[in-house]
């Protein structure tokens, strides 16, 4: 019991040290004068950037929370919508064989051209607003969603299929009660790439002329050579990013408690 | 002993698979008249087509050959009560959903159909883990779910496909012990396939021995040895010598 307790304490100094390292190497660096400060910003002056963004909108026109707010609302727009249509859609490919005929070669062609590329046609039909970023992110989430449920549906164990016929269930009870619960592993690491992809995807959105958001803040620190923002939109990304995993797999455990007990 | 009445006759049975570069003749000729209420074992070596023929039964496979009459009708998909080798308990379901589920699909009301379940939950001595998952549950207990939810097809033939292969030794034991006091409390024609010839003996009113290429019936043994029945006893030892002289050797 105490040596199981102690192994966890030490995976915990193990996960700050590597942090400690990582960050103490960085800042020791830029102090010595490796690294030159007009080029990349030590962490400490991030941080105190990172707080003078809270309140302040100046160089970049706007609050670390209002650049944030305006990301948020891009990214989760274009995940929800992609959850929404990719899950279903992967789901009924994956049960009904008509479905997986008519839609898979399509699906197959749109799937290797990355969201980035995408850009130049989204300008000219949808313009440069809302509508276009969101539309980004939504082919860069929607993607992961499909397949990962597709996957999810292809992958059910056949045995239970046969116990749900011999019980004389229609073919969409077994799609309802056997195939779509026994996917759910599947369906959620779609959705966690879907929602990765979808954030990641942000700062390419966010090239778009923008004049608001975490990838528009970074595109300003380099024009302005101020890395410290560049670090601070960086950071705030990564940080986000994190959370919303963390969120996910919160979320996962309640709707498919399941796998955990 | 009553004359027990004819519920299934299996007549001519063949099964066939075709495959790309190969005909592969897995069941031929078989013919089994399965007797209300008994406890049937169908006996054969591994991948004799046991499962193939319980598949047929199910509905799950259809022959290439012969035909089944089902005495009273043929039972209806849903009416059926099959227990799998490898468990095949939905994991997202507790004890009582799994066992609810039968009577789910037929469109049962909750009340109805869980309480039920909640009498196989009692029949196979599960009470108290209705709400526990089946990660949560041993082997053993994981396959009495199993037979529970079989048991709640209400159906009145029950179709056991190696139910306790993948059980240890000593629960093994007890879930033979098991099965048959369930059967004595619950009765109804039991078709219970093995690879096993003790557990074919411990069980069987009547045991058939399928062998041969492709597998065919080779012979029938009715067991006449009181229940419960002991390993050791030299008439089991004897039966049991005398199957395994009969059995096609698989290695």
């Amino acid at each position: 019991m105490d040596k199981a307790k102690n192994k966890k304490r030490n995976l915990i100094l193990l996960s700050i040290l590597g942090l400690v390292l990582f960050f103490g190497t960085w800042e020791l660096l830029v102090h010595v004068g490796v690294i030159s400060e007009r080029n990349l910003c030590a962490p400490s002056t991030a941080v105190q950037t990172f707080l003078y963004k809270l309140t302040n909108t100046k160089p970049d026109g706007a609050t670390l929370f209002a650049h944030f707010f305006s990301s948020i609302k891009l990214s989760l727009a274009g995940f929800v919508l992609a959850v929404v249509i990719g899950i279903p859609l992967g789901l009924f490919m994956g049960y009904y064989k008509g479905m997986d005929s008519f839609f898979t070669p399509l699906f197959e062609v749109v799937r290797p051209i990355p969201p980035i590329a995408w850009i130049p046609i989204v300008i000219l039909t949808l313009g440069i607003g809302f509508k276009a970023k969101v539309f980004i992110i939504f082919i860069s989430a929607f993607v992961p969603c499909v397949v990962n449920s597709y996957l999810g549906i292809k992958l059910t164990d056949p045995t239970l299929i046969d116990v749900a016929q011999t019980f004389g269930a229609s073919r969409w009870q077994i799609f309802r009660t056997i195939c779509i619960p026994s996917s759910m592993n599947m369906v959620f690491t779609g959705v966690r790439v879907s929602l990765a992809a979808s954030w990641s995807t942000l700062v390419a959105a966010e090239m778009l002329a923008s004049t608001k958001g975490l990838g528009y803040m970074i595109q300003i620190g380099r024009n302005l050579i101020r890395p410290d923002i560049i670090i601070v939109g960086m950071l705030t990304i990564g940080l986000v990013g994190a959370l919303m995993g963390w969120v996910l797999s919160l979320f996962e455990k309640k709707v498919a408690p399941w796998r955990y007990k | 002993m009553a004359v027990l009445k004819d519920t299934i006759i299996i007549k001519d049975l063949a099964k066939t698979f075709y495959l790309k570069s190969e005909t592969k003749e897995v069941l031929k000729d078989i013919n089994i008249t399965v007797k209300e209420n008994e406890f049937l074992v169908l006996l054969g070596p591994g991948q004799c087509g046991k499962t193939v023929l319980l598949n047929i039964l199910a509905g799950l496979d259809a022959p290439t050959g012969g035909e089944i009459t089902f005495v009273n009708g043929r039972p209806p998909m849903g009416d059926l009560g099959v227990v799998f080798q490898r468990y095949a308990l939905f994991p997202w379901k507790t004890v009582m959903g799994n066992v609810e589920i039968n009577q789910k699909f037929k469109g049962k009301s909750k009340a109805e159909r869980q309480a039920a379940a909640q009498k196989y939950i009692e029949l196979v001595g599960l009470q108290g883990f209705e709400n526990s998952l089946p990660k949560q549950l041993s082997g053993g207990m994981q396959q009495r779910v199993g037979i529970a939810r079989a048991y709640a097809s209400e159906s009145d033939i029950m179709l056991l496909d190696e139910p306790f292969g993948a059980l240890d030794a000593q629960t093994r034991y007890s879930m033979e012990d098991e099965i048959l006091r369930i059967w004595e409390k619950d009765r109804r024609t039991v078709i219970f396939v093995t690879n096993n010839v003790e557990e074919a003996i411990y069980l069987g009113d009547r045991i058939i021995l399928l062998g041969g290429h492709p597998t065919g019936v080779k012979k029938e043994y009715v067991p006449d040895l009181p229940r419960p029945r002991n390993y050791t006893d030299p008439a089991f030892l004897k039966l049991r010598n005398e199957i395994v002289a009969n059995t096609d050797l698989v290695l």
